[in-house]
């Protein structure tokens, strides 16, 4: 997905059309690997996104409102709100830590680094909370600690922020790094020279140059921190309207059987991943056109 | 020692953000996923094989594998037919398309869940067709391969579609100048191109498959033998307090993720060095 596109077919062959060239297959086939893609994508993917808009105006627009609007709802809405903002700023700030020391700086051991942050994407959502209970839980290694302090984490708000973390841990620093490393050291070392500090270097250089993988790993981020269900089906305890995100929210009314409520709420965060498919093709464009230019720039100096 | 301090760092800041970086890596993921390890080894190695040789465990271990698999086959045929005709074709409607393609990596996977059994439930848009054809998709095992299908599939869609946008438009001129045809030229020039990129998204959508859980939930039945998921039986397992059973399970599903994480990083480098070859 973030592999990089060459540009080169899209400067030859304009941005706008794809490959018109004599080499392509007779109409027929061509027309019907078409319509067979499109049919795969609207039956897949089309189809249930159209459901939960449909679901939830069913019973009309008011009660959408009430259902969306309802105490247990809204406290849910608050406690997303919360559990995405207080993820992605903690992985934000790893982000930048971690992006900075990989794309700036030669060391040992640096693809054991990389593939290590990857790994929580490679872990079940599931497992992602089991291991916060084995480590935090009654019987866990720190259980007995807490308890002593009456600290309550697991079945509590703070497990789910804290399992929310862990999957949204690798985001937003594999958007950054590559994008780091592209741009490459020479304009901050250059800033160096002239006498900036640290920090001044930072905030006046290479963040403005990674401004669009930063907004897109956060949107990335944001929307599977504002979503995550595996993660904290369990730990929420199901008390309602107190350690209720909105996809278990969601699950509750579906499973008491108030379908169009559920859809509405659920609507909420289909609404969210529309937006955020829409901002994400945009960042990517602008991205596209960042990594071209420097791609462009760094050939020159090669050779 | 000495001789690698020559690489003097020039720009500052190293050993705050390396610092940060490999305290948080430790206290987020590290020392937590270490839990599952330290917990299995507080069990014999026989105890260990019982508990996940118990025919419960191993029919959810069939079926997880067995329709994880499945789904990543039918991507891995839809898969690269997408891709093409976004890179090689026009028609109306391409951007909206090409658009829906990441909406399984946005939406919530709780409610991808709701929506696809309410969909091929018996009285559902899709479902009241197929079940007078004999087909019951919600709540049996093809309900749940429905649902790996949808989330794993812009995996081999997005791995794909850049390499296919990356081939050099010549290569197949001078193929065609040289007296192939359009088939030869795909199965002698295009697949062997793209065929790194099919297999690192089969193994992506296969290990994301592995560990899914909200979209499953819904639409399996979640029958003990017959439509249980490894996570699902994991949940349960900790629910009843059976923590070994729970990390047991963990174990065998954290160690098939790890090997496929591992074939993905050969296959990424196989791509990546082809990239730098032309």
């Amino acid at each position: 997905m973030d592999m990089e596109t060459t540009p080169t077919l899209k400067r030859a062959y304009g941005t706008k059309s794809p490959q018109t060239s004599r080499f392509t297959e007779p109409s027929m086939v061509r027309w019907s690997i078409i319509t067979v893609s499109t049919c795969f994508i609207l039956a897949f993917v089309f189809a249930p996104l159209a459901l939960v808009f449909v679901k939830a105006f069913e019973k009309g627009a008011e009660a959408y409102y009430s259902a969306v609007s309802d105490p247990d709802a809204l406290s849910a809405i608050k406690l997303t709100l919360m559990t995405a903002a207080i993820s992605v700023f903690a992985n934000l700030l790893f982000g930048l830590a971690a992006s900075w020391s990989i794309a700036k700086f030669a060391f040992k051991g640096k693809n054991l680094l990389t593939t290590l942050i990857d790994l929580p994407f490679t872990v079940s959502p599931v497992i992602s909370w089991m291991v916060f209970v084995l480590l935090l839980g009654r019987q866990g290694w720190f259980g007995g600690w807490l308890d002593a302090r009456d600290i309550k984490i697991i079945y509590a708000p703070a497990g789910i922020i804290l399992s929310t973390i862990f999957v949204t841990f690798p985001f937003i620093a594999r958007e950054l790094i590559p994008v780091m490393q592209l741009k490459g050291n020479e304009e901050e070392q250059a800033a160096l020279v002239l006498g900036a500090s640290g920090w001044k270097i930072f905030f006046r250089i290479t963040l403005p140059n990674i401004k669009w993988a930063l907004i897109y790993g956060i949107i990335l981020c944001n929307a599977r921190a504002m979503g995550e269900f595996g993660a904290v089906s369990v730990v929420s305890g199901h008390i309602r309207g107190a350690t209720n995100t909105i996809p278990l929210q969601v699950e509750i009314l579906y499973n008491e059987y108030h379908m169009s409520a559920a859809f509405s709420v659920a609507s909420l965060l289909t609404f969210l991943a529309v937006i955020t498919l829409v901002i994400k093709k945009f960042a990517e464009r602008k991205l596209q056109e960042e990594k071209t230019s420097s791609k462009i720039l760094s050939m020159g100096e090669n050779i | 020692m000495s001789k690698r301090k020559k690489i003097q760092h020039v720009l500052p800041g190293f050993g705050l953000s390396m610092g940060f970086t490999v305290l948080y890596l430790c206290l987020i993921v590290l020392i937590p996923l270490s839990t599952i390890f330290f917990k299995t080894l507080s069990l014999t190695w026989n105890q260990f094989l019982e508990l996940i040789t118990s025919p419960r465990v191993l029919a959810s271990f069939r079926l997880t594998f067995g329709a994880s698999f499945v789904a990543a086959m039918v991507n891995v045929v839809f898969g690269p037919l997408v891709a093409w005709s976004l890179v090689r074709y026009r028609f109306p409607g391409k951007t909206i398309l090409d658009a829906l393609v990441d909406l399984p990596f946005a939406l919530p996977t709780a409610i991808a869940g709701i929506t696809l059994t309410t969909l091929y439930s018996g009285n559902g848009w899709f479902g009241q067709y197929l079940e007078p054809l004999g087909m019951k998709v919600a709540f049996t095992p093809l309900g749940i391969m429905i649902a790996l299908i949808f989330i794993g599939l812009p995996f081999v869609i997005r791995t794909v579609q850049p390499v296919l946008e990356a081939l050099e438009i010549d290569v197949e001129e001078a193929a065609s100048s040289l007296g192939a045809n359009r088939l030869q030229i795909f199965t002698k020039v295009i697949f062997p191109a793209i065929r790194p990129a099919v297999l690192t998204g089969f193994a992506l959508s296969f290990a994301r498959a592995l560990g899914e859980y909200g979209s499953v939930v819904f639409i399996a039945g979640n029958m003990p033998m017959k439509t249980e998921i490894s996570t699902l039986l994991i949940v349960t397992k900790l629910e009843q307090y059976d923590y070994p059973g729970a990390t047991a399970i963990a174990l065998i599903m954290l160690l098939a993720s790890f090997f496929l994480l591992f074939v993905i990083n050969i296959l990424q480098g196989r791509i990546n060095t082809k990239d730098i070859a032309s």
